[in-house]
């Protein structure tokens, strides 16, 4: 094999892994650490990608904006648009059984894929937005320098993201987090306000869901609704239960297994099976997927790298 | 105005009885399951293959209409027959995944589990029968006008809808004798409001557990057959339909049988009369607009019990 298209391909393979695993971290703060149940990630992640592309955008006359300000405010604005979605939603639907948040998060995201196809006059409807800038592709064009040069940038977002996080959850905030989520009575009895910390989680996690879907697009350089359909949601939560809920690492390590087995499948049907029947072979793809998840949840719940007990340093006075 | 009653009313029959499934599997299983939708799509596939079968041992070749209706009287048997073979795709996740996570105990562990579940048949019937629409039959229907056109804008109807509304409310009728007075409706309603208790009482939990999916998906196959009959057999079918069916149920209140048949109808016109507001590109939002007004409103539903 040549080097230099290995290389590419390597280079393309982590910088989407790395995407994956910023969203995978967002849903391990809201499943991992508090216990929410998002379903609606696919949501979340539309809402950034589109709200980085419209800012950072060349102006088009027949839609909303391209307001061509820099990539870094369009990752901003991303996180800002996915917070305020989050908000909404978390408002409505945190206070009430647990159960009735995947509910509505499922709906928003069935909503918020409606509008991507059919509010042209903002999002481009089904045929999306185009030419969304490319970070230092002026400088770089669009060969292996700048896929390494992305791919530096979304390591460094990660590896950002992965500190702030794991300095968060070992936090006093993320000691109650994790109480509400084993007892929220024994959390409120000490006069932890259990709504207020879980809204501020669950919007925090899709915040990271934003962003993840701006450095999607930014990458691609194109974005329409059919790249947020439901089996993203699925392939996001693949990751974080094959890497093991509760562990950072654990929803990294996810991203890169989930995605190295995905892409695999897909190239093998892509190979083995004739042009007429790739449809059938995405699908099969999928199937093969949620058979992967349902395994895990009943043979190894806690994923590869599990939580960690977590005991006191006085109580572990041996 | 009137027709957009009708409309709304046929739609709100398939969604009331997915939703009468749902709300059931909601209040024994005590989980919220995505698969309900996919029970329904894999009916009406069923219920496809089911048919060309009944029509090869009959050896009819094409399906006379059935009085009336678009349909020969061998979508009957088909539909039986669909229905008997989801329940025992129901039974079969169960005993793969559900039977095994219900004794780890944690009830969101089971919600995703359902949405794994959910996708992998989604896409298996899309794996096996392709993505283009499939009918049970050709036959083109001539609505009947029921009310004339300066009556608050008229009313026409098929006689495929009239037996969909008729169908769903004859089922949920059986359904609540079922439930009130015999001794299996007495042990499902008992395992609902305290499982343990139940269990103490002699009552045959796991057994309550199974007949609950039986009941649950063959509701379900019937409504993705009906939603077939008078549009397509597509496989988003169930998964489009799945925010109206939790819409419904809740909005009737989980574990209210005839709560649900009302949230059903409710959702079905709330759809109908958005699609003159809002465009028929939004109507599928409506479902969620209801959702967020009743959790915000009385997140117990109508005939819920308080918290």
């Amino acid at each position: 094999m040549e080097l230099i298209p290995a290389l590419s391909y390597l280079a393309f393979f982590l910088v989407f892994a790395g995407i994956f695993a910023v969203m995978a971290l967002g849903l391990n703060l809201q499943w991992g650490f508090t216990g929410l149940f998002n379903v609606g990630v696919a949501g979340f992640v539309a809402v950034g990608a589109y709200a980085s592309a419209l800012l950072t955008g060349p102006p088009e006359p027949d839609r909303l904006g391209g307001f061509g300000l820099p990539v870094l405010v369009g990752w901003i604005g991303a996180m800002v648009a996915s917070g305020i979605a989050a908000f909404i939603v978390g408002v409505a639907a945190l206070r009430l059984r647990e159960d009735y948040l995947a509910i509505t998060t499922f709906g928003i995201a069935v909503v918020i894929q409606l509008v991507a196809l059919n509010a042209q006059a903002i999002t481009g409807g089904p045929f999306g937005i185009q030419s969304i800038p490319k970070p230092f592709a002026d400088a770089l064009g669009a060969g292996l320098a700048w896929n390494l040069t992305y791919l530096g940038l979304v390591v460094l977002v990660l590896g950002v993201a992965w500190w702030a996080l794991d300095r968060l959850v070992a936090s006093p905030w993320g000691r109650v987090l994790r109480a509400i989520r084993e007892d929220e009575l024994a959390a409120a009895s000490l006069g932890k306000r259990a709504a207020a910390f879980r809204l501020q989680s669950f919007v925090l996690g899709c915040m990271l869901m934003g962003l993840g879907g701006a450095l999607y697009a930014h990458f691609v350089g194109y974005i329409a609704p059919e790249d947020f359909l439901p089996v993203l949601t699925f392939q996001v939560w693949a990751m974080l239960i094959v890497g093991g809920s509760g562990r950072n690492a654990g929803a990294v390590l996810g991203a890169v297994l989930v995605w190295a087995i995905w892409s695999v499948s897909g190239g093998l049907i892509r190979g083995l099976l004739p042009a007429a029947e790739q449809a059938r072979g995405a699908a099969l793809q999928v199937v093969l997927i949620g058979v992967l998840i349902a395994a895990i949840l009943v043979l190894r719940p806690r994923g590869v790298l599990g939580e960690r007990a977590t005991v006191s340093r006085h109580a572990a006075g041996d | 105005m009137l027709q957009l009653v009708a409309d709304g009313l046929v739609v709100g029959s398939v969604i009331a009885l997915g939703a009468v499934g749902l709300t059931l599997t909601y209040s024994i299983l005590r989980f919220a399951n995505f698969g309900q939708g996919e029970f329904m799509t894999w009916g009406a596939y069923l219920a496809v293959s089911a048919l060309a079968l009944v029509l090869a041992v009959t050896g009819a070749g094409v399906m006379e209409p059935l009085g009336p209706f678009s349909f020969g009287w061998q979508l009957i048997p088909a539909m039986a027959l669909a229905a008997v073979l989801t329940a025992a795709i129901a039974l079969a996740v169960d005993w793969a995944l559900f039977r095994r996570l219900r004794r780890q105990g944690n009830a969101i562990t089971l919600v995703i589990a359902s949405f794994g579940a959910a996708l992998a048949l989604r896409n298996l019937v899309q794996f096996l029968y392709g993505t283009l629409p499939e009918y049970y039959t050709r036959e083109i229907q001539i609505a009947i006008r029921l009310v004339p056109r300066d009556v608050l804008g008229g009313l026409r109807i098929t006689p495929d809808q009239m037996l969909v509304i008729g169908l769903s409310l004859l089922l949920v009728v059986a359904l609540h004798v079922m439930l009130a007075r015999t001794t299996l409706g007495r042990a499902m309603r008992a395992t609902a409001m305290n499982p343990a208790l139940a269990r103490v009482a002699g009552v045959d939990v796991d057994g309550v557990v199974r007949a609950t999916w039986v009941i649950g998906a063959m509701l379900a196959a019937v409504a993705g057959v009906m939603a077939g009959v008078v549009g397509q057999v597509r496989p988003m079918l169930g998964f489009d339909l799945l925010l109206p069916l939790f819409a419904a149920a809740i909005l009737g209140g989980i574990g209210s049988v005839w709560g649900a048949v009302l949230g059903g109808y409710i959702v079905g016109l709330a759809e109908s009369f958005s699609v003159p507001l809002f465009g028929a590109e939004y109507r599928a939002a409506t479902a969620f607009l209801v959702l967020i007004g009743i959790l915000l409103l009385r997140p117990t539903g109508i005939f819920g019990e308080r918290a």
